[in-house]
């Protein structure tokens, strides 16, 4: 028994440091895609038309491509194509991680644009109304009165999300990512164990999973509108 | 005694969808003028409040606000206006995730770029004076209706609106929450508030109102006073109207 758990033990650290870089890799693209979807999924709504539409092309683009595709269409193409532009040359295009990161982060940020949008125009429209009767700029009103409450609302679908963009990060070790799973399969070409240790590595993604989901349930709880009949 | 004109709307002119929903439409309220708009549905009394604080821009005519014309295309006198000019929905159209008292401080701090405390004080008057005491940290959702416009009226006082339009204040009430809104209706027009008032609250609206303006398909085809207008002998289509509404809701006219 002690002989099945040891290729894991002898592997922990050098998996516990990719498992550091997947988090990383989600925190971050799931920021990015936070800080795209926001601003996108107002402007899809409220937005001038060619910025709606523009908005609609960079989701369907993202819904429609595979992220697997995604990878190396930006990897090997876009962004290696951009690494030879000089005056763009202090940002790291030639890095895995931050390829890695702006394709998930553009992709969940298509996603949490429609999840956004989708709540936003699920609130009942007088009260951007009153806002603006109050004398609030359209600015303002998005600001203080519509987004505390769509983003409070998209909430359980934002975790969802995250769990998806999570599992999406595994796929990163394609251009070289020395996330969890690429280490988990370097390990098991060594040691010839491959059972053990993907099912190790698929016990710490369910574990982050289960973190991830509890964290943001707790938070939904936290900021819950009073009084509102809500799961 | 000299009348100072607060607001005042000419020729105004609105499509919506496609229809010409206001055909020239012209309307002025004095200071301490209580005037109400009644109509049959879709006559545009809605559109026409809604024109007044250019939560509608009109395609045509032109608005004074102190006998100054406001310029629709300038946000800022668009924002000056509407702060100016206060407004009621049929509605409430609380904030959700804000507490009766932030409901009433948030455009405080926001628009009149007050600090927190002092909006917060400002509030609170404002919530008493609505008798709302002991609800100010209760949620639009933990509201009756009638209460969840009683704070929508204390939000729009807090500005210190020269105007206070009203769409239908009572409409979306359970009859017996009514009485307690027209309360506090009644208490702003004893203190001289201007309002412009859309109801189907008759008889209540004539003991309190100096006009009656009665619109249709887009005009106004008739004002007065609703004592003339409601005469025993007059004959006014406003007459009628009242009459229809009354057979309806049993209100005696
Ligand atoms: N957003 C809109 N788009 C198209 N048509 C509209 C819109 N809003 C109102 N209308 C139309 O404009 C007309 C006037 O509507 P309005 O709401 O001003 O009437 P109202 O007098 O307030 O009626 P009610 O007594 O039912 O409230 C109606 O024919 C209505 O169908
Ligand atoms: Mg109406």
């Amino acid at each position: 028994m002690v002989d099945f758990f040891n290729p894991i033990i002898e592997a922990l650290p050098y998996m516990v440091s990719g498992l550091w870089i997947t988090v990383a890799l989600v925190i971050g693209s799931m920021g990015l895609g936070l800080i795209v979807g926001v601003p996108f999924s107002a402007l899809k709504v409220y937005g001038h038309p060619l910025i709606r539409k523009f908005i609609g092309l960079y989701v369907w683009f993202f819904r429609g491509v595979p992220v697997l595709v995604l990878f190396y269409l930006f990897y090997f193409g876009l962004l290696s194509w951009l690494a030879q532009i000089s005056f763009l040359s202090f940002l790291p295009f030639n890095n895995a991680f931050f390829a890695a990161a702006l394709v998930l982060g553009l992709t969940t940020g298509a996603y949490q644009t429609q999840i956004f949008k989708g709540a936003i125009l699920a609130l009942s429209p007088g009260q951007l109304k009153a806002a603006r009767a109050l004398g609030m700029s359209d600015f303002q009103a998005i600001k203080t009165i519509i987004l505390p409450q769509a983003l409070r609302f998209s909430l359980p679908a934002w975790s969802n999300e995250y769990s998806i963009i999570l599992k999406d990060s595994a796929l990163a070790y394609v251009i070289g990512v020395a996330e969890l799973m690429s280490r988990t399969r370097s390990v098991a070409a060594i040691t010839h164990k491959p059972l053990q240790l993907t099912l190790f590595a698929g016990l710490i993604f369910f574990v982050l999973t289960f973190i991830g989901v509890k964290g943001l349930k707790a938070l939904e709880k936290k900021v819950k509108i009073k009084g509102y009949a809500q799961s | 005694m000299e009348t100072q004109t607060v607001l005042e709307a000419r020729n105004i002119i609105k499509n919506l969808g496609g229809n010409t929903v206001l055909r020239g439409v012209s309307i002025a309220l004095n200071k301490g003028d209580i005037k109400v708009l009644i109509g049959p549905s879709g006559s545009g009394k809605s559109t026409l409040l809604q024109c007044l604080n250019l939560l509608h821009i009109p395609e045509g005519g032109s608005l004074l606000l102190d006998n100054k014309p406001v310029n629709f295309k300038n946000k800022s006198e668009l924002y000056q206006l509407r702060q100016k000019v206060g407004m009621i929905f049929q509605e409430f159209n609380l904030f959700d995730h804000l507490s009766a008292k932030e409901n009433v401080s948030i455009s405080l701090r926001k628009v009149k770029k007050q600090g927190r405390k002092e909006a917060a004080k400002r509030a609170e008057i404002e919530l008493q004076r609505v008798g709302l005491d002991d609800k100010m940290n209760l949620y639009p959702a933990q509201l009756s209706g009638g209460q969840k416009q009683r704070v929508s009226i204390a939000r729009a006082l807090a500005m210190d609106p020269e105007v206070l339009l009203l769409d239908e204040p009572t409409s979306a009430l359970d009859p017996e929450l009514i009485s307690e809104v027209l309360v506090v209706i009644r208490d702003l027009a004893k203190n001289g508030m201007t309002m412009l008032m859309a109801t189907h609250q008759i008889s209540f609206s004539a003991a309190l109102a100096h006009e009656f303006v009665f619109m249709e398909d887009g005009i106004i085809t008739e004002h007065g006073s609703p004592k003339e207008l409601l005469a025993e002998n007059a004959t006014s289509r406003t007459k009628d109207f009242c009459a229809k509404i009354a057979e309806l809701t049993g209100e005696q006219a």
